[in-house]
């Protein structure tokens, strides 16, 4: 079960290198956090107090519902459907993709393993979604984009801990959500903004200042 | 020898009931639909229509035109004796077979494109160029899967891996990434058998046309090769997708042999589903898809060599 969630996860992050739909990017990026919720509590060490399920309920409320529904809702006002030139084409992303599983498969192998952890498949799942996160950072030019990326960066991170079997990871986790999504919220109030005053979000055209 | 006698059967059942596989997509198609869909027979009909009239030939043409439908039938015929039914081993097997099946696919496609380039017809030129390019990005998505297949088998013929799949082998913690090499292997069947989000076996356009465009100066019973040939082609690549999906191994033949009869229709019907919800990809697209199904069975071998 776990295994088959991880390799819906690596293609969900797979998807994200590759698709051109920004509709698309956010709906994987709620899919991720869906699966990420999902594997968090699978693979818990020796159980979840009460309070622990509460804070991964609202973790996934969050991650994969509110992020999510802000976001489309700042799409819909901006009123674009997809980015039509990153800085790397989609071909060219995939192939970063492949090349970034192959990477974080290749050093999870070689990392040493807390006790504990059988398999580290866990870890370059992880990894990979950080680097997902990261490569939509810099190779996207729309900044809601962007936003989907350090929202894909955090699931990644997020995953990392239970991945490497540390415990109780989840209160800190909830305090790293709490300002991830304060980010997003402001990300969307200034997408709206910058497109009033632009008209366009291309945040590499924004350091032509307009006098 | 009993193994023997079965793939015997084997292949003459292929070679009999290959052309229903059409039937099964076109009727799925038509059902989605919502209209009645063609005769179940209507494959076999044509086949014997077309054996009845003869041929004409350009008189431009060479020997490489006429030989060309001959060729990538017997070369079809050629591979379908190396696929494996039911988890039981193939025809001819012998280690590295993989191989030999990818090229004679390769081999067959190769004379369709020449023969196609014989005519000087440009329209048919241009037809022999899509398939040559298409062909040769699908050809390591194919090779990589089975490569992949032989590393956790332990064995280079198909007959030996398909043949293992069905023991303990594949279970464990492959089992996910099943999902990998499916998807790749299911592109590439698309592909090869110029089925809808690559080609469209229907269009009447020679402008977007790629397998069709190529075969337009065929006729009678050199197109009843070339039909043939292309419902052996959609029989023995449809054994291995559905051999994975079910190898076989239950320890009765008979429960096996109908099994993995309903795994290959049911791929089938899988087909005519996507042929009926998807659109033909642009000309431009199609070299993304091909680059998704090697990212897939690249992500297939890193996962069973990791």
């Amino acid at each position: 079960m776990k295994q088959l969630l991880m390799t819906l996860l690596l293609l969900v992050d797979l998807n994200m290198f590759a698709t051109s739909r920004v509709d698309s990017l956010i709906r994987s990026a709620a899919l991720q956090g869906a699966i990420v919720v999902c594997l968090v509590a699978l693979s818990s060490v020796g159980g979840l107090s009460s309070v622990e399920w509460a804070f991964l309920l609202v973790t996934g409320l969050v991650k994969a519902v509110c992020l999510p529904v802000v976001m489309f809702k700042a799409l819909r006002s901006v009123g674009i459907r997809r980015e039509l030139e990153p800085m790397i084409g989609y071909r060219k992303s995939l192939f970063v993709g492949l090349f970034a599983v192959g990477f974080s498969l290749w050093i999870s192998v070689k990392l040493p393993m807390p006790p504990g952890v059988d398999d580290p498949l866990g870890l370059s799942v992880a990894l990979l979604s950080m680097m997902a996160g990261m490569f939509l950072v810099v190779s996207r030019k729309k900044a809601i984009s962007q936003a989907v990326g350090y929202l894909v960066m955090e699931n990644g991170i997020y995953f990392m801990g239970p991945a490497m079997a540390v415990h109780h990871p989840l209160v800190v986790e909830a305090g790293v959500l709490l300002d991830l999504f304060v980010g997003v919220f402001v990300m969307g109030v200034i997408i709206l903004h910058i497109r009033r005053e632009f008209n366009h979000i291309d945040v590499d055209r924004l350091s032509e200042l307009k006098d | 020898m009993m193994d023997r006698l079965f793939a015997l059967v084997g292949v003459a059942v292929a070679l009999v009931a290959a052309p229903f596989l059409k039937t099964v997509i076109n009727r799925t198609k038509a059902a989605v639909a919502g209209r009645q869909g063609p005769p179940l027979l209507l494959p076999y009909r044509s086949l014997v229509r077309l054996m009845s009239k003869g041929a004409v030939y350009g008189s431009q043409t060479t020997w490489i035109f006429r030989a060309g439908p001959v060729v990538s039938l017997v070369a079809t015929m050629g591979a379908l004796c190396l696929v494996p039914f039911a988890g039981r081993p193939a025809l001819v097997h012998f280690e590295g077979d993989i191989l030999l099946m990818a090229y004679l696919m390769g081999v067959g496609r190769f004379f369709t494109v020449l023969a196609a380039m014989d005519t000087g017809s440009s329209f048919e030129g241009m037809g022999a160029d899509r398939e040559a390019f298409f062909s040769a990005l699908t050809e390591p998505s194919l090779l990589l899967g089975v490569a992949g297949l032989g590393a956790i088998t332990g064995s280079l013929s198909l007959s030996g891996i398909y043949g293992k799949l069905g023991g303990s082998a594949f279970l464990g913690s492959n089992l996910p990434a099943l999902i990998f090499i499916l998807a790749a292997f299911v592109i590439v069947y698309l592909a090869e058998n110029s089925r809808i989000p690559v080609d469209d076996p229907t269009t009447h356009l020679e402008l977007t046309m790629i397998h069709e465009v190529m075969v337009l100066d065929h006729c009678g019973i050199d197109l009843a090769f070339i039909e043939y040939g292309g419902a052996l082609k959609l029989w023995t690549m449809g054994l291995l997708v559905s051999g994975l999906v079910f190898p076989g191994g239950t320890g009765s033949l008979w429960l096996d042999v109908l099994l993995s009869l309903c795994c290959l229709m049911g791929f089938q019907v899988a087909v005519g589903l996507v042929e009926s919800s998807t659109a033909r990809l642009k000309m431009g697209r199609v070299p993304l898809l091909l680059a998704v199904a090697f990212v897939m069975s690249t992500l297939w071998i890193m996962w069973v060599v990791r």
